[in-house]
């Protein structure tokens, strides 16, 4: 947002307030997001979750974070004691990374880069060695199995997502994440998910509606959830890459791994749903104070992401795990044809198709 | 300019020292981390530059992919280093040799485009210089038309290559059990489950 005319040391405390205040916002929502988790489970089980920190136990996260941090960190005699208290640090750090490009309403964006969306890629695309760095490090057998899994999990379905996004670039015409939302404007069928560009480009929502649901699975193996999370798969590996941690260590990872669902959440609601958009013209709004104008329209990009969040949440709670061959087959052999047809057939709609 | 400034000189450096650290580390695990702490930091110039799709497309395809690759396989390796040490003095001549011209070649070209500027490779007609492009869209511009035969022929050539990795490491072995299924999901009562009448006393042969 702000510009180089200014001084570049204000600049610079300018750009640490943003990142500051933002990581601040995430992490507070991810307690109650983490808390709704809980809930959502609970209740698809049919139990009460936690109910007792605090009124309906919302302060539930908040009493886990103490309880983490006051507990004795355990480093493994044979562990690489660096890289094994690096691999928590770096899953964060780079789960935190990837929201420096997130539009979160008009305007409200820490870094507007013109490859927004491959700069999202590549951060989620290096989660995956905060898992092999924690697994080999930890130097113990289950851990390591965690690991691998997980490094081949995570580049397999890593392909899926590339192509899906280069049926949005191709529908969006820009990398831009700014431009991929301002796109999106207007009624509802703008939305990429119903084709972008509005009724004339209403076929391609027979490419993009699979799209989204491809994009939302590999979002679940990319992320490590359940049902793919074999990385962690406790009824064969104990807890996967994550056994020997304890203590801050474990929650950072832990950490990680939820800033990275909602990433997740945030990226299907920027590409497919409109971002900020509610769905119909904004105009009404034209006279309104601009700070209002935005927060509102966050509000509308907030309520996007708990819904996604709530679905990666009942995709925990009601589908069974996946084997690995299983896993391995839907990403190579069912996911990465599609989506190489999807991009096809986008491309030609957009060149042959007439609309634009 | 002196955030630029301050940036440069700490990516460069940290470039630097990686690169060092990749080849004095003596664990190999460790040397690949550097080896990516080497690329990050040479992704960070290259967006310091202004080539920002350079640099995300170094990180997905260098550190996202190869690089993840690199350590699975480093990882899972038992390499006995005394033993990799002890050809050092050996080979210490042929490396020397190949590492002095590969300096000698990076020199003289630096010096050649640091007095003459960069080799003019005629760019065609699409390439254009506008500042309101997109670098992704300017590389697209012209790799798309100008050099889309060399964009073909090296594709071709990387998709020989990949045919070329599966022939030779696709092995069809017997006896081995695979899921089939369809062949799964279409067994019913009928083809799955044979009930016989047993006599008390006999048991059943077969």
């Amino acid at each position: 947002m702000p510009e180089q005319t200014v001084s570049p040391w204000l600049w610079f405390g300018l750009a640490i307030g943003q990142i500051l205040l933002i990581t601040v916002v995430l992490l507070i929502s991810i307690a109650f997001l983490l808390w709704g988790d809980r809930k959502i489970w609970a209740g698809v089980q049919m139990r009460k979750g936690p109910n007792v920190v605090g009124p309906f136990g919302l302060l539930q996260s908040f009493a886990d974070l103490i309880k983490f941090i006051l507990k004795e960190l355990i480093i493994p005699a044979g562990a690489d004691k660096v890289i094994f208290l690096l691999a928590p640090v770096i899953t964060v750090t780079l789960a935190l990374a990837g929201w420096a490009v997130i539009p979160f309403a008009p305007g409200w964006m820490i870094s507007d880069v013109n490859v927004g969306i491959l700069y999202l890629l590549a951060m989620s695309s290096l989660g995956v060695y905060g898992i092999i760095m924690g697994g080999w490090a930890s130097n113990s057998k289950y851990p390591f199995l965690g690991a691998l899994r997980s490094a081949a999990q995570m580049v397999s379905y890593e392909v899926s997502i590339g192509f899906v996004i280069v049926t949005v670039v191709l529908l969006s015409g820009s990398m831009n994440l700014g431009d991929i939302v301002e796109k999106q404007s207007g009624w509802f069928w703008n939305w990429n998910v119903l084709g972008g560009g509005g009724l004339k480009n209403l076929p391609m929502a027979l490419v993009m509606i699979p799209m989204m649901v491809v994009f939302y699975v590999s979002a679940l193996a990319e992320t490590n959830r359940p049902p793919f999370d074999l990385p962690e798969a406790e009824s064969e590996l104990v807890a996967g890459y994550q056994v020997e941690y304890s203590s801050s260590a474990y929650l950072l990872f832990m950490l990680g791994e939820y800033v990275a669902i909602v990433l997740m959440c945030a990226m299907i609601s920027i590409l497919f749903f409109g971002g900020w958009n509610p769905g119909f013209p904004i105009s009404f709004m034209d006279g309104w104070n601009e700070t209002a104008r935005s927060f509102v329209l966050f509000l509308v990009f907030a309520t996007k992401i708990i819904f996604w969040f709530f679905m990666f949440a009942m995709a925990k709670a009601i589908v069974p795990r996946y084997r690995y061959d299983q896993l391995m087959r839907l990403g190579w052999k069912v996911f990465l044809p599609m989506t190489l047809v999807a991009v096809m057939l986008v491309a030609g709609w957009r060149v042959y198709g007439g609309a634009l | 300019m002196i955030l630029q400034a301050i940036a440069f000189y700490l990516m460069a450096s940290v470039t630097i020292l990686a690169g060092l650290a990749v080849v004095f580390a003596r664990n190999p695990v460790h040397s690949v981390l550097f080896l990516i702490t080497a690329f990050f930091s040479a992704a960070g110039l290259f967006v310091l530059m202004g080539a920002e799709f350079l640099a995300m497309l170094l990180v997905v395809v260098y550190v996202g992919a190869v690089a993840v690759l690199f350590l699975f396989v480093v990882m899972m390796l038992d390499v006995d280093f005394t033993q990799l040490r002890e050809g050092f003095s050996r080979y210490l001549p042929i490396g020397g040799a190949v590492a002095g011209l590969l300096t000698l070649e990076m020199i003289v070209v630096a010096t050649t485009v640091a007095s003459q500027g960069a080799a003019s490779a005629s760019p065609g007609p699409n390439a254009s210089a506008g500042a309101d492009v997109t670098n992704a869209e300017a590389i697209g511009r012209v790799l798309y038309t100008d050099y889309v035969y060399f964009f073909q022929a090296a594709g071709l050539v990387l998709l020989v290559a990949m045919i070329g990795a599966i022939v030779l490491t696709l092995r069809h072995k017997p006896g081995v059990k695979r899921q089939n299924i369809a062949a799964q999901t279409a067994r019913t009562p009928a083809t799955g489950m044979t009930i016989v009448d047993i006599k008390p006393g006999e048991g059943i042969s077969e």
